[in-house]
């Protein structure tokens, strides 16, 4: 038997990642409780924000609502990342390499449990944000466009998880990024937009943070309307982080990998 | 594939496998097991098995030496050796959020079993293992024993021609190890499948292979069918316990002309290697019987893989201790009834 055609190895293994996701709800409900919790917090405490001039909106909630798809994206570094690192741990991958599986196949199966979790995660903090009465200029195309950029985030951070997870081998190795991710998250333009920013050093991090401009591509469907140029730099950071996710995480299979 | 590749077994010659800043764990080895044939590759912990697995699998490639595995080179044909071969290595590693059907259902998948085989395939072999019950449950749920025959399961979806079992039967208990060394003597026998055994276990050894390799420090010491390396220590050992505990030392002195004294035994006897082999036992009896000694038991122990091991070696196989342990009470047991 010659092995299994590519879709046939990826469909099993998306099957198996989707199940894995799906019976873990300590990874869902974290992932679910945490950021909405924090949008609650946020949105409260910093809502005389709203009339400093030129914010954007007046509703700080709407403009939050923003915080928790990059959060969520950023579990899905841990759990893409820990899943790969218990199978080398608990000897699976050995199984997986001893089948006819593609590398390719194995990645890709991979991360659609992350897709599947970005598709709940985005899809709750959407819903939930909008009945506590944040804004949507865009309407529904727009909360589509939204859970697409989700899912894409998502997917790409799950690629960087992927990567630590072959590089180190390591379930906590992969769980000590969390805090290191979400670091980017606060010196980003996580609370206040850029311009609105007034310590330079801090001004100067956010504007080279590509997590600012994720999170204004969320923004502008939620306040401004269609900025095809936001979105273009959101999704063009996404596939920029997945092709770099992707390319390092082949590499280091390649590496961990040491089938003849 | 050609039919020299059909028959073909396993073949090594001088491989080796240096760690950095660490020994060799495999020294270079020769073996050949031939088509249909149960290899038992017996050695303590860490003396070199599980690497010698890894490397005839192709999951590590060797530092020095060839191998053929199946007809194809384990380095220059990686992907051919694993489609002919079939592995449980050390670990049985299943996913514990997974069914057992489910795991069959992933593995004939990956492994290119047509769709419309693979229910009926993976039907066959969890039945045959003893699992259909268990089918749908979570592995999680399953026992060592049940964990190892999915595991076995699942290195038979593809029907591999040589199987690699790398201590199969560790920790399991002896219901458990008894029904997987069935069905992997059933394997060899009735599918003809070549079967290269890793174990610590000197019972495993004796009772599945038809040849035995014995490795110590990444080298082979001794290697042959139990029969052969057994009969190369060649003297039996006879073992006398007196009814009266206090007439341990007389029983000793009894047994002295008969050969090499092992030393008095843990239940209160003496025993000795006999010089001249078991003719000599009824000479023994009549001896004890002279001295009028009353005996509680006697027993006649033939050549152990152990013995060969520590003749070899220098020192007993780990592991040996828990086994003879098992053995021992089972026999105080028949004693007692």
């Amino acid at each position: 038997m010659s092995g299994g055609a590519l879709p046939t190895q990826v469909g099993q293994l998306a099957r198996r990642s989707v199940l894995r996701t799906l019976r873990q709800p300590a990874q869902i409900v974290p992932a679910l409780i945490f950021p909405l919790f924090l949008l609650a917090v946020n949105s409260g405490g910093l809502k005389d924000a709203t009339n400093l001039p030129g914010f954007p909106t007046d509703s700080y909630l709407t403009f939050a609502l923003a915080v928790p798809f990059m959060q969520g994206a950023l579990f899905s570094v841990m759990n893409a990342g820990t899943d790969l690192a218990r199978d080398i741990e608990t000897g699976f991958l050995n199984r997986l390499a001893l089948t006819p599986l593609r590398g390719a196949a194995l990645l890709s199966g991979l991360l659609a449990g992350a897709v599947v979790l970005g598709l709940v995660q985005a899809a709750t903090y959407l819903t939930v944000g909008l009945i506590a009465g944040a804004e949507l200029v865009t309407g529904v195309p727009g909360a589509l466009t939204i859970v697409a950029l989700a899912v894409s985030i998502t997917v790409a951070f799950g690629s960087i998880g992927l990567f630590a997870a072959l590089r180190t081998g390591s379930g906590e190795a992969v769980q000590s990024l969390f805090p290191v991710f979400f670091v980017f998250l606060f010196i980003s333009s996580m609370a206040l937009p850029l311009d609105l920013l007034q310590t330079d050093w801090f001004h100067a991090v956010a504007s080279a943070n590509p997590v600012s401009y994720l999170l204004g591509a969320f923004r502008s469907l939620l306040i401004e309307g269609w900025d095809l140029g936001a979105l273009a730099l959101g999704f063009g950071i996404a596939a920029t982080i997945l092709v770099i996710g992707m390319t390092a995480a082949s590499a280091a299979l390649k590496t961990r990998l040491v089938r003849t | 594939m050609s039919d020299d590749r059909e028959r073909a077994g396993i073949e090594v010659e001088g491989l080796v496998r240096e760690f950095k800043n660490g020994p060799r764990a495999v020294d270079g080895i020769d073996l050949r097991v031939a088509p249909g044939e149960i290899y038992g590759f017996l050695g303590p912990n860490g003396a070199g098995k599980s690497t010698t697995v890894l490397m005839l699998t192709t999951l590590l490639p060797p530092t020095a030496g060839t191998a053929r595995v199946a007809g194809f080179d384990i380095v220059r044909e990686g992907p051919s050796v694993r489609g002919a071969i079939g592995a449980a290595l050390q670990e049985a590693a299943l996913d514990p959020l997974l069914s057992g059907a489910e795991h069959m259902r992933l593995q004939t998948a990956l492994h290119g079993v047509p769709k419309a085989e693979r229910g009926e395939r993976s039907a066959e072999l969890l039945s045959r293992v003893g699992l259909s019950e268990a089918a749908d449950r979570r592995v999680a749920g399953y026992s060592g024993g049940m964990k190892r025959r999915l595991d076995l399961a699942l290195a038979l979806v593809h029907r591999p021609r040589i199987l690699f079992l790398d201590e199969p039967t560790t920790g399991l208990d002896i219901q458990s190890r008894t029904a997987l060394w069935d069905e992997v003597a059933r394997l060899a026998s009735e599918d003809g499948v070549t079967v290269f055994l890793t174990t610590q276990y000197l019972e495993e050894a004796d009772a599945l292979a038809g040849r035995v390799g014995i490795i110590d420090h990444g080298r082979i010491v001794a290697e042959g069918t139990p029969a052969e390396l057994k009969a190369e220590i060649g003297r039996p050992t006879v073992e006398a316990v007196p009814r009266d505990p206090a007439d341990q030392e007389r029983v000793a002195r009894a047994l002295q002309p008969f050969g090499e004294r092992c030393g008095a035994t843990h239940r209160g006897g003496a025993s000795v290697l006999l010089a001249g082999g078991e003719s000599q036992l009824a000479d023994v009896v009549r001896a004890l019987d002279a001295e009028g000694i009353a005996i509680e038991t006697l027993q006649l122990h033939a050549p152990s893989l152990d013995d060969v091991f520590l003749a070899k070696t220098g020192r007993s196989l780990e592991g040996a201790g828990e086994a003879e342990a098992e053995a021992d009470s089972e026999e105080m047991e028949v004693v007692g009834a």
